[in-house]
Parts: structure tokens; C-alpha cells; sequence
């Protein structure tokens, strides 16, 4: 089905590059470091992947490949057969959000296909037969929303998705059903977390049916200030109406964000100056240094940044150094897998030529 | 129906299966988190809301809005094409096949309702429409009847159904 050469190459080559939501483009991305929709699908004529046996799962990734072949995206589009990979590469993948936790440590024949800019990814034997996602940089929804939608449609028309005039879309989990729809927008949010607001903002979301989640490390402790607002509820809204619903919020969260800053920049300017200047100190001269240090300095390096307070850094740099400083990255800018003190010591190392350069 | 706990309305009907014997618990939104979020294996920080929490809970552990004399009945409801029972489902947390909507309609038309507080679709349909995902459902049914075929080395009864498969397939 793959072969086993090009796949690694191709994978190497992701190091170098810089990744949809890493380009620190398009509207707010101060603030809004990237927009993502996932469909949920499942075919028609198999059981949900957890008891589909190994064949079975063999005939659905053929059957997804062959409907991609002929379509305009098959150019763009590399398949990863994620069960072949090495652990360090699975957790390469989930730390540049291309597949998901679950997946990367799940069984049996997996497949991901993604593009050289990492905007689509399309996990095959997930917890559905299908989860594809579109990324972009900043808020932009809509945008998201068409790509995805006509990878959709391409799809639908060489395969039949499990389909009920009631519950629509149907998944292996009834919290997917419906549209099987997840809009996500990721927020970086220092100002909250310092004013001590962000509890606020949780319980104004719950309200509205939206789920925050902290983003990085493991299960939901939010690192570096960053945070992910999706819909909690997928079935009764159509798309659109999904969209509208995380979309609208998004901007009064920019602005309680803003409001912060700029209350911290009247109040206390100069400790503000202070806590991001020595965190930008720390970061250029530390000997060894954890991944929680480093996204916790980095967020306040980036805040710095984007009040004025440090110069000479832009960015999709910054927004680089959060995900390079990440555990799998660092062993694969080495070369070679390391236990932790030796990745904290590498990966000070990485921050100081990266900084004092 | 009042909450167990206060004077709110209960809107979580729970009926709590995991001491073996049925109890059922009707609580208002509030406490039906408290209760659910107790004595379980929960992150307990902040990031993560609740009500996701809930929904887990609700399709991993628990039936909602049956009674408790019903639920035996439920359970050993099969699906026909995958071979799940409910009981199965409410302990993997996730249905076998698309078909399961079917055969377990009753018991996930409550639970779908608690999840997303409504139960008609609104939005994207596929272009063949739902006939023709329905068609496809023996499929399903056919793939495990093979499967079966094979362990019990009837190789000419597997090779029989894959001619089955194959002309439903060329029909479509
Ligand atoms: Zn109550
Ligand atoms: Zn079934």
C-alpha cells in the first residue's frame, strides 16, 4: 500500500518547515494562533473501527486512498502509516497537531494524510473511519470551513458515510453525532491568566455550550498561556451555525485579552517590562531547562513582544520556539532519542543559539 | 420531578448500574455534575469543563431516563449486523456500527438528548441521501459472517459471501 523510503524522508522534511499555524498570519494572530474544523465520518458498509479486525482496516484505508487518488488534493496529500512510525515520530505528529493523542497511541492499521503545509490532516481508523481537519493560521473560520467541506463533498462522492435522516452523520461515540463537526480556535492568553480572569471566561463559555481546553502537554493543563475554545455539542446546529457559534465568541475573549494588556501596561508597566525581559533572560542564557519553564517564558516573551517590550523578535519565530521546544522535537533536532535531563539540557542549548543569534 | 438534593427541577435522570443493582437518581444539572463527578477518575482542574465530563460519564457508565427494570431488557438488546449488545455499549463507551443507531433508537434517543439537548440533525446531507447508506448496512453484516466463515475453516461458505459482497458492491 505505502512504501517505507519515501515515507520517512517526507516526514524529516516537516522539521524545517514551518506549519499552517505557525505562520502567525492572518486576522489577530497576536492572539489567535490558528482555526480548525474536524469532521467525524464512518463508511457505510463497515463496523466502527474499534471492531474492525485488521482486514477490514486494510480495506477502509484502501478504500480512503483510492477516493483521494483522483481528487485535486491527492498532490498535496502524503500518506503516514502511523502504526509503522516510531513512537518518537507519532509524538512528533501529535505535537504539530496532525493526528491525535488517541491515535498516535492506538492499534492496528492507522493512516494519516497530510499536506507539505500541514493546513489538512486526515486520520484513517481513528476512534471514526475518518477524522479530517482543516488548520489555519489566525481566526479564520470560514475559510476552514470551505476547504474542508469540499474535501467533504470529493470524498462523499467515491465513498457512502454512515448516514441517518435523524441523527445525521453517525459516529462510533453519540457526542459526534449530527454534523460530526468540531470548530476549534486556539487563543494565547497571558494577560487573562495574570489579571486572574480566565475563570471568568469559563463559566461565561460553559454557558454558551463551548468547551475551553489548556493546550499542550499532557491531558488538559493549559502551558504557555494557550487555549482552545470548541463547540460542546454537534448535533440540532448546522454547520454554519456552529462556526457562528464559537466564531462570535472569539472576538470579546480577544478583547478581555487586549483589556488586560492593557490595564497591566497603565498599572504596572514596568513590572510588566521586568517579568518579560527576565523571562527573555532566562531563555538566552539557562544551561537546562524543562518544557513547562520554557512554554511559561516563551508566553511572556511573546506578550513582551507584541506590547513593544522586546524588539528583534517576530512572530512566527516565537510561535516556532513553542513547538521546536517541545519533547519529541528536541530529540528529533538532535537526532536521537534522549531521556529528559538530557532533553533539558539540549534544549537550552537550541534557545541560546536560537536568541543570542 | 424535583431534584434529589434541592428544589430545581431534575433534569438528569440517572440510573446508576455500577454496585450491580439498579438505583435510580433524578438531579438538577448542578448536582447530577456533583454526583457524577464524584468518586470518579476525573482531572480535576479547571481546564476541563463538566459537561464534557458528563456526556463521557453518561455514555460510559450510566443509562439516563429508564427505569431500573427496564434496563436488563435493554441491555441484552444485539445488533444484528455488528453483534454488540446496549450492555456492550455502555461499557466500551462506543457503539459497533451505524446500524446500533437503529437497534438501540429508545435507549440513545435520551442519551443523545442529555449530550446535545436535541435530537434532529440540522445541517450537511450527504449527496446519495440516507437510503443509500442503509443499503450498505448488510455489508457490514456480510464482512462478520466471513470473518466467522474463516475461523471455523468453512473456506467455500467465505468465499460464497465475498461473491455476495462483491455483486452488492458492483450494484451500487
Ligand atoms: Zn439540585
Ligand atoms: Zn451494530
Amino acid at each position: 500500500m505505502l512504501q517505507e523510503g519515501d515515507r520517512v524522508v517526507k516526514l524529516e522534511d516537516l522539521m524545517g518547515r514551518r506549519g499552517e499555524w505557525l505562520r502567525g498570519e492572518g486576522p489577530e494572530s497576536d492572539i489567535v494562533m490558528s482555526s480548525r474544523i474536524r469532521l467525524a465520518r464512518n463508511l457505510a458498509d463497515f463496523p466502527f473501527v474499534r471492531l474492525a479486525g485488521e482486514t477490514e482496516r486494510r480495506q477502509i484505508a484502501e478504500r480512503v486512498e483510492a477516493a483521494l487518488k483522483d481528487s485535486p488534493f491527492a498532490p498535496h496529500l502524503m500518506p503516514l502509516r502511523v502504526d509503522e512510525l516510531s513512537e518518537l515520530d507519532r509524538h512528533f505528529l501529535v505535537e504539530r497537531q496532525l493526528i491525535s493523542r488517541e491515535f498516535a497511541e492506538g492499534q492496528g492499521l492507522r493512516l494519516v494524510f497530510i499536506d507539505h503545509q500541514e493546513r489538512y490532516s486526515i486520520m484513517v481508523n481513528e476512534e471514526d473511519h475518518l477524522r479530517m481537519q482543516v488548520m489555519r493560521s489566525g481566526l479564520d473560520l470560514e475559510p476552514a470551513w470551505k476547504l474542508i467541506n469540499d474535501l467533504d463533498d470529493h470524498l462523499e462522492r467515491h465513498l457512502t458515510f454512515a448516514f441517518d435522516e435523524k441523527f445525521g452523520y453517525l459516529t462510533a461515540c453519540p457526542t459526534n453525532v449530527g454534523t460530526g463537526m468540531r470548530v476549534s480556535v486556539m487563543l494565547h492568553l497571558p494577560a487573562v491568566v495574570i489579571t486572574r480572569q480566565m475563570d471568568q471566561i469559563f463559566r461565561g463559555l460553559e454557558k454558551l455550550e463551548l468547551v475551553v481546553r489548556g493546550l499542550f502537554g499532557e491531558g488538559s493543563q493549559a502551558m504557555g498561556d494557550f487555549y482552545q475554545v470548541s463547540n460542546q455539542v454537534s448535533l440540532g446546529r448546522s454547520e454554519p451555525e456552529l462556526i457562528a457559534k464559537v466564531g462570535d465568541v472569539i472576538p470579546r475573549i480577544i478583547e478581555y485579552e487586549r483589556k488586560a494588556r492593557e490595564f497591566l501596561m497603565n498599572e504596572s508597566q514596568e513590572n510588566l517590562h521586568d517579568r518579560v525581559s527576565r523571562a527573555f533572560g532566562i531563555l538566552k542564557t539557562a544551561q537546562t531547562i524543562s518544557s513547562e519553564e520554557t512554554m511559561h517564558l516563551l508566553s511572556s516573551v511573546r506578550m513582551g513582544v507584541h506590547l513593544g517590550l522586546i524588539s528583534g523578535l517576530d512572530t512566527p519565530t516565537l510561535n516556532e520556539l513553542f513547538l521546536l521546544t517541545q519533547p519529541a522535537h528536541v530529540q528529533k533536532l538532535v537526532g536521537t532519542d534522549l531521556d529528559s535531563a538530557d532533553r533539558n539540557i539540549e534544549r537550552a542549548r537550541f534557545l541560546r543559539k536560537r536568541l543570542n543569534g | 420531578m424535583k431534584c434529589q438534593k434541592c428544589d430545581r427541577p431534575a433534569t438528569y435522570h440517572i440510573t446508576e448500574v455500577a454496585s450491580g443493582t439498579p438505583v435510580e437518581l433524578h438531579f438538577c444539572e448542578e448536582h447530577a455534575r456533583e454526583y457524577l463527578s464524584s468518586g470518579q477518575k476525573l482531572p480535576t482542574d479547571q481546564m476541563t469543563q463538566v459537561t464534557e465530563q458528563v456526556a463521557e460519564h453518561l455514555v460510559k457508565h450510566l443509562v439516563v431516563g429508564k427505569a431500573a427494570e427496564e434496563l436488563k431488557r435493554l441491555d441484552e438488546q444485539t445488533c444484528p449486523y455488528c453483534g454488540i449488545s446496549f450492555h456492550d455499549f455502555r461499557h466500551q463507551g462506543r457503539l459497533g456500527c451505524p446500524y446500533d443507531y437503529q437497534v438501540f433508537r429508545e435507549q440513545l434517543e435520551s442519551l443523545i438528548l442529555n449530550i446535545h439537548g436535541e435530537t434532529q440533525h440540522k445541517g450537511k446531507q450527504p449527496s446519495k441521501g440516507a437510503e443509500a447508506a442503509t443499503r450498505r448496512t448488510e455489508l457490514i453484516r456480510l464482512r462478520r459472517e466471513i470473518k466467522e466463515a474463516v475461523e471455523r475453516e468453512e473456506y467455500e461458505r467465505a468465499s460464497q459471501l465475498r461473491d455476495q459482497i462483491q455483486e452488492i458492491e458492483e450494484s451500487a
